[in-house]
């Protein structure tokens, strides 16, 4: 295929498919939290409430879209772009398969790291930008909530760096071929702590894109609702849009660098275009299994308190990803026959 | 430093088997009712506004219009009127009005009848705009009941 259609192609797939994503991740929220607290959630618009994303949707696009007193026009206006767009940005290094991928840059994770920093700013300043004190606050906390989790994370991602030699996410993948007990969070024999590293990294990326337990930025029974407070309609929307994208985002950080990415838990992987399906398959079921852990989770525990939240970090996060670190370093140079 | 890593070890325990409770609820059938179109059936002995009970075999009222549920009534709620009619032993039920505004559901008229003729409804769906909406007519109740 031409590299003008190809690049046209994708950007239209990733467009739909952070926004569908978006849509439906939030029926999936509702439903999910329904059941969990045993109730049926959606189910009036359309079979089992299948339409209802697009109803919620109407809502929020006629809804008048208007600044507050003292609000900041161009900040307020740009805010939620700027946790949209870096996430919507992110998917085109994502290797849904392994030669379904936007564009395969060699240092990839770096750059989904980059973009992911740009989330936060996008929040700090709608919280600013709002003149609203209920959102600043929250903006203060996320940022704070976002440096110390951005550390375990960077660390724990180091270390898969240090195993994998590589930032390209594909060929991170490409090392976990094979059998499932090939996939990084087995490897035992690389580093003993790696499924404690896998927790480590996927509790940051909660804390990262505001999730609950750690959704500070929100905590509508502390803060209305943090830094949207103000916001109304679509502003709101495309914030909700950016979030479910980077939920997905973080995710898929997760499967690839540690349940094995598009790899099948078996060794085998047709050629040509079925491979490509069945490694689409095998990564879209692991990366939903995780975002319904992620749903699981958030209807399971309360928020945590401000201060609890940063001891974790500080105490534990920190800590043992910097121990882990350590250990995988002495396990691959040192110890390598361990 | 021991106790950080008990703390750290029991601490996700219990997140783990938190997610547990929940990851069971999921499957488990739900237990909340689609309100507007299943109804539950109440209970024995709860008390909705007052109604009258049909003479099994006519279907009229079984009320011979004593009006000791009227004297009865603390909140005066209660407004009844009979006739004598050509061939029918005592007095027909013309009017029975209940004014639900002010009733307290205290059971007296109940209690007074010796006729058995009223009892508490079951009917609980009685929201209303306007004040006129509960001042109920019995009879016509009755009627479109049956
Ligand atoms: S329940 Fe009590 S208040 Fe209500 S109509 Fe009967 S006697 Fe009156
Ligand atoms: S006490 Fe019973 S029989 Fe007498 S008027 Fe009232 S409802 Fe009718």
């Amino acid at each position: 295929m031409p590299e003008p259609f190809r690049v046209i192609l994708f950007i239209i797939f990733v467009m739909a498919f952070a926004g569908l994503n978006a849509a439906y991740l939030v029926w999936c929220e509702r439903k999910g939290a329904g059941h969990i607290q045993r109730r049926i959630g959606p189910k009036e618009v359309g079979p089992f409430g299948l339409l209802q994303p697009i109803a919620d949707g109407i809502k929020l696009m006629t809804k008048q879209l208007f600044l507050p007193k003292g609000a900041d026009p161009l900040l307020f206006m740009a805010a939620p772009l700027m946790v949209m767009v870096p996430a919507i940005m992110s998917f085109m290094v994502i290797p849904f398969s392994e030669t379904f991928v936007a564009r395969e840059v060699n240092i990839g994770l770096l750059m989904i790291f980059a973009f992911a920093s740009v989330n936060v700013l996008g929040l700090l300043l709608g919280g600013w930008g709002s003149g609203n004190k209920y959102a600043v606050i929250a903006a203060a906390r996320c940022v704070s909530q976002n440096i110390a989790y951005e550390i375990p994370m960077l660390v724990t991602t180091i270390t898969m760096v240090m195993v994998t030699n590589t930032m390209n996410l594909n060929e991170i993948v490409r090392a976990q071929a094979g059998w499932f007990f090939h996939w990084h969070i087995f490897r035992l024999d690389i580093s003993l702590l790696m499924p404690v590293a896998f927790l480590i990294f996927f509790v940051c990326s909660l804390a990262e894109t505001n999730r609950a337990p750690f959704d500070m930025a929100e905590a509508e029974s502390e803060l209305i609702a943090g830094a949207y407070t103000e916001y109304p309609g679509m502003g709101f929307g495309v914030f909700f849009m950016g979030e479910y994208a980077n939920i997905v985002i973080g995710c898929a950080l997760s499967v690839i660098l540690f349940l094995g990415g598009w790899q099948s838990p078996i060794p085998f992987h047709p050629v040509g275009f079925l491979g490509v399906i069945w490694g689409l398959f095998w990564f879209l079921t692991k990366l939903y299994a995780l975002i319904f852990t992620v749903i699981w989770i958030r209807w399971t525990y309360p928020r945590t308190q401000f201060y609890e939240l940063l001891n974790l970090s500080w105490k534990v996060l920190i800590p043992i990803s910097l121990f882990n670190l350590i250990l995988t370093a002495l396990q691959i140079k040192i110890f390598p026959w361990l | 430093m021991s106790g950080y890593f008990k703390e750290l070890i029991s601490g996700t325990k219990s997140l783990f088997i938190g997610l547990g409770i929940t990851g069971k609820y999921f499957f488990e059938p739900v237990v909340t009712m689609q309100y507007p179109m299943e109804h539950v059936e109440m209970t024995p002995r709860f008390r909705g506004h007052i109604e009258l009970i049909p003479d099994e075999e006519t279907g009229e009222p079984k009320c011979v219009v004593c009006g000791m549920c009227q004297k009865g009534c603390p909140s005066k709620c209660i407004s009844l009127e009979g006739e004598k009619r050509e061939g029918v032993k005592g007095k027909v039920l013309t009017k029975y009005i209940l004014n639900f505004t002010t009733c307290s559901l205290c059971g007296q008229c109940v209690e007074s009848c010796k006729f058995g003729a009223i009892r508490f409804s079951k009917d609980y769906n009685l929201a209303g705009p306007r004040k006129e909406d509960f001042i109920f007519d019995l009879i016509k109740r009755l009627k479109e009941k049956s």
